[in-house]
């Protein structure tokens, strides 16, 4: 479980993240919605350590992460993807999560080892499970958005976390591309149980998985629940939801 | 279901370092003293390259840890009578504590901020070189480096005074492949790849748990006890040490070397240094504009191989088995 408390963020005068608090439940899918600007990726930058907070907590399993290093935040179990697609471009997808689960796996400081050794079935089910397989020995960054995503989704999921958070897990992907990476999302947070907190732009998606919903607004919390009740609340409608388009 | 492409099951250092054993029986002196040049340069370049090609960081003061490690070996031998091997292993400690103690507020800048930094550290070696006179012989440098004895060679089939050039050469020879071969293997553990992710986006290694600027550090150190090592042997393959050796422009030429040989390829350096080397010989010889020479080659390397000429065999090698296969 994660818990964000009386969160703020300012710069030099504007401030980003007003009192935000939030919990992302055990297990559960929460999803943070807000118009462009409105303090997401700041938010999201607060919880994973690589913003330091004006005021305000960030619990994460019963401990306290306010402004601990996003290298060690990551080791308690909270893994991230991000909004530009943030993987190692220049080794194949094969390396890439073999990396992953050697630095996962305390292998970092092993100069005599031979790395292409390391981890070898651990990194073919991941390949395996996220459908990776054929693409194995592709350099990673001459792959598709879609499978620049994957890929990135297999490097967080090398830690084994308790929680996940996606930064905007569908942008830039056609339709085709969205549908099956939410199904594949869904399926592997139901096999782990994760914890997941994303923020979206498509609201189809949004509705379609989330257990609950925080819209944020210029910073601030505006309404939260689960998405029938966010999809009646009135100030939603009016500031983002566009007058009950949906 | 690993994948391998024929040329990495190849022994290449110890194919590479036979050949180049062969070198003092069928050639000239000249051409044996350029060949331990080359074989000192391919390990400075190589350790550049750790950080270079590996971990993604420019570093312009890469001629600091070369010069020190000239400087302790030099005068550990000269004045201390301290044996050759003790006082070579000896260098690349000295090269590695250095890099260690400028590496630590180095690797707290990213890119051309970290590079000038670095900069500033050999500069600051190069003063203490140029100007500590009682210890390093200030701008004069220490010209009384002994040749290591080298007696158990005696038996080779060279005579009069290429026999010592030749001895000097294998040992030097010997010791870069142990050096290469030791980098080699660092670059293909578990910690290169560390380095890899490190290079292609250090934000995204922080998130699989890795302290960037730590393993950045680590870097530096190897990378600065290798070059110390290979200044070692340069300090006595030219029977002297100099403060030139720290200078900036000495690590811009392993710069230049990586780049030209392909910073992609672990074996890149070793061939950019032969490369260069072998040209500055001969085009020495016949002109006296040889920076002309070496910048219009440079320039025309670099637009026909941007991946320099390891990257640009790749690529041509590629196209033909593209086009056997198609």
């Amino acid at each position: 479980m994660l818990e964000v408390k009386n969160l703020v963020k300012s710069f030099s005068g504007f401030v980003a993240t007003n009192d935000v608090s939030l919990t992302a439940e055990k297990g559960k899918v929460t999803a943070v919605i807000g118009p462009n600007g409105a303090g997401k990726s700041t938010l999201f930058n607060l919880i994973t350590g690589h913003l330091a907070p004006t005021s305000g907590r960030v619990v994460l399993e019963g401990r306290d992460i306010t402004g601990v290093a996003p290298h060690k935040i990551c080791r308690m179990g909270m893994a991230r993807s991000f909004q530009r697609t943030n993987i190692f471009p220049k080794l194949t997808v094969y390396e890439n999560l073999q990396a992953a689960f050697i630095a996962y796996g305390g292998q970092s400081l092993n100069m005599f080892g031979v790395a292409t050794r390391q981890f070898r079935d651990k990194t073919e089910r991941m390949l395996d499970s996220l459908a990776l397989d054929d693409l194995a020995y592709n350099i990673a960054g001459e792959l598709s958005h879609g499978a620049q995503k994957q890929v990135e989704l297999g490097i967080a999921l090398a830690g084994d976390p308790s929680i996940l958070l996606l930064d905007e897990p569908t942008a830039g992907m056609s339709a085709q591309e969205t549908h099956e990476s939410i199904a594949l999302l869904d399926r592997i947070a139901k096999e782990r149980g994760l914890t997941l907190l994303f923020t979206e732009h498509d609201m189809e998606v949004v509705f379609s998985i989330s257990d609950k919903i925080a819209v944020l607004h210029q910073g601030r919390i505006i309404a939260t629940g689960n998405p029938d009740e966010v999809r009646q609340n009135d100030e939603v409608r009016r500031v983002y939801l566009g007058g009950g388009k949906h | 279901m690993n994948q391998q492409s024929w040329t990495d099951r190849i022994p290449w250092t110890l194919v590479i370092t036979l050949a180049a054993a062969m070198v003092p029986f069928v050639t000239s002196r000249y051409y044996v003293d350029l060949a331990t040049y080359i074989a000192i340069f391919a390990i400075f370049a190589t350790s550049l390259n750790l950080l270079l090609g590996t971990t993604g960081l420019v570093p312009f003061g890469h001629a600091a840890y070369f010069g020190i490690g000239s400087y302790v070996c030099g005068l550990l031998m000269g004045e201390l009578k301290v044996p050759f091997l003790l006082a070579f292993v000896l260098g690349g400690v000295g090269g590695a504590i250095f890099a260690a103690l400028f590496g630590f507020f180095c690797v707290r800048l990213t890119r051309v901020y970290f590079s000038m930094l670095t900069l500033a550290c050999a500069q600051i070696v190069w003063a203490i070189c140029f100007k500590w006179n009682e210890v390093t012989g200030g701008e004069q440098g220490y010209p009384r480096v002994p040749m290591p004895d080298m007696a158990f060679l005696d038996w080779l089939p060279v005579s009069g005074r290429g026999l010592i050039t030749a001895k000097f050469y294998l040992v030097a020879l010997v010791l870069a492949a142990v050096c290469i071969a030791a980098m080699r293997r660092i670059t293909k553990s578990p910690f290169g790849r560390i380095l890899n992710t490190i290079r292609d986006n250090a934000e995204r290694a922080q998130f699989i748990g890795i302290d960037v600027r730590r393993y950045q550090l680590f870097a530096f150190i190897i990378a600065g006890g290798f070059a110390g090592l290979a200044g070692g042997l340069f300090g006595i393959y030219k029977r002297g040490v100099f403060p030139d050796y720290a200078y900036w422009t000495k690590g811009a030429e392993v710069l230049i070397m990586s780049i030209l040989g392909g910073i992609n390829h672990f074996w890149g350096p070793t061939v950019g240094s032969a490369v260069l080397i072998l040209l500055n010989g001969v085009v020495v010889s016949y002109t006296e504009y040889w920076p002309f020479v070496l910048g219009s080659i440079l320039l025309f390397l670099l637009f026909a191989f941007p991946g320099g000429l390891l990257g640009g065999i790749e690529a041509l090698y590629r196209r033909l088995r593209g086009q056997a296969n198609a």
